[in-house]
């Protein structure tokens, strides 16, 4: 029987993939990899592509739009990313999330006004059910 | 006859709202169960992370990331995670109470506080409450994705790196079981516990492109599958919360429908007893 070498693919949702394969192919920032069992420890980041595992029947592949691959001399962890990052576009995101959290709090009035309201009903209707419990307790 | 038409009214409407509750009731049940299994599904990402850093960790015990440097306490931030949706009992509300009480503690000791809210309950908290909110993410949805949180969770980071806050602390709601849920705030930045881990073997890494480069990518990622595992979590207990709080509800109805019957069939039997007398005065009288 050939050489085998274990490899996982998880992501942050969900695991992908768990198996053995004689051969890991994976897109790395630097240029393609190929993973044979024994290789040296390496980690690395991976460029959006295909990673390809081949069992020696058959080549699984898995689309991966990023992540970061380990390889220690029997396992290989593929770390599956499953947004598209990039600087900027990490960038952009932050600068979305900011740009909603001063909205929220300061214009908008209307959507806003509504939630707090909602958030003052519960509470009244908490203390209501308070001053219910305590009547019940009293009459009995 | 008089309140008998009223109480009836007020049966057939009880019964309208008892349907609702307890429809909700099954919604939230088939939820729940997706919700946990969407919370199991994180963990081997989280597992193996905490693996390849352990392992980086000890390959380079020198090199040590601003991601695990504990520093002096000026300023401290809260990522607050709740549901985008009302009606599920108590569980946000005793999430913030938790988190009131810890904010009171840190602003006695003169540390300041900053927010990222995550999700539309915690917002309408804030704005009453005060506070400085630096980002927020809402309406996530039953089935959150990771890139809704990047950009929150990024400016916190952000804002750690730059020391404008020392300390990132996430407060969501941990799924004991169905019946529970456990308000926990939690140290997310410097990272802790990683450092002292046994681990038997260790490797001399290659890197590519260098390993700062690597460490910083793999860092961020593993703080936001934090975060992602916490959103999930308390998603989980949203479900199962509102499951509970919805049969409840379901309950009191029906006791209030019964209560209300037999008011209903007493004030029934005293009209007629009350149209029998009178009848029987009137048969006298001729």
């Amino acid at each position: 029987m050939a050489m085998t070498i274990h490899i996982d693919i998880v992501s942050a949702e969900g695991a992908i993939h768990s198996g053995h394969a004689e051969m890991v192919y994976a897109p790395g920032v630097m240029g393609e990899l190929g993973i044979a069992p024994r290789h040296t420890p390496l980690v690395t980041h991976l460029k959006p592509g295909d990673v390809r595992v081949d069992t020696g029947k058959e080549m699984l592949h898995f689309y991966v739009s990023g992540g970061i691959l380990e390889v220690q001399p029997h396992v290989v962890t593929v770390l599956a990313d499953t947004a598209i990052r990039a600087t900027d576009l990490d960038e952009a995101a932050a600068i979305e999330a900011k740009r909603k959290a001063e909205e929220a709090l300061a214009g908008q009035k209307e959507a806003f006004e509504y939630a707090k309201a909602q958030a003052e009903l519960a509470e009244a209707v908490a203390q209501l059910r308070a001053i219910e419990k305590l009547r019940k307790i009293k009459k009995s | 006859m008089a309140g008998a038409k009223e109480i009836r009214t007020k049966i057939a409407s009880i019964k309208n709202t008892q349907k609702i509750t307890s429809a909700m009731e099954m919604v939230a049940a088939a939820k729940m169960r997706k919700a946990q299994d969407r919370k199991n599904a994180t963990r081997p990402y989280a597992d193996k992370m905490r693996n390849v850093i352990g392992h980086l960790y000890h390959a380079h015990p020198e090199y040590t990331h601003t991601f695990m440097k504990e520093r002096d306490i000026s300023r401290v931030g809260y990522i607050v995670i709740s549901s985008d949706r009302g009606l599920c009992g108590g569980l946000n509300s005793n999430l913030f109470r938790k988190l009131t009480r810890e904010i009171k503690k840190q602003q006695e000791a003169g540390i300041q506080v900053n927010f990222c809210i995550i999700g539309s309950k915690a917002l309408g908290f804030f704005k009453r409450f005060g506070g400085k909110v630096l980002a927020q993410a809402t309406h996530l949805g039953d089935a959150p994705r990771i890139e809704q949180l990047i950009g929150a969770v990024k400016v916190m980071l952000d804002a750690y790196e730059q020391g404008e806050i020392d300390r990132i602390y996430v407060a969501y709601n941990g799924f004991v079981n169905t019946m529970t849920q456990d308000p926990t705030i939690e140290q997310l930045v410097p990272i802790v516990g990683e450092a002292d881990k046994e681990l038997k073997h260790h490797w001399d890494y290659l890197y590519e492109p260098d390993s700062k480069e690597v460490l910083d990518g793999l860092l961020t990622r593993y703080i936001e599958s934090l975060v992602y595992q916490s959103v999930v979590e308390n998603g989980a207990c949203e479900q199962s919360a509102r499951m509970v709080a919805m049969k409840a509800a379901t309950d009191n109805a029906g006791n209030l429908i019964d209560e209300l019957q037999l008011v209903y069939n007493k004030a029934r039997q005293a009209a007629i007893t009350q149209e029998i007398s009178e009848i029987v005065a009137g048969a006298a009288a001729v």
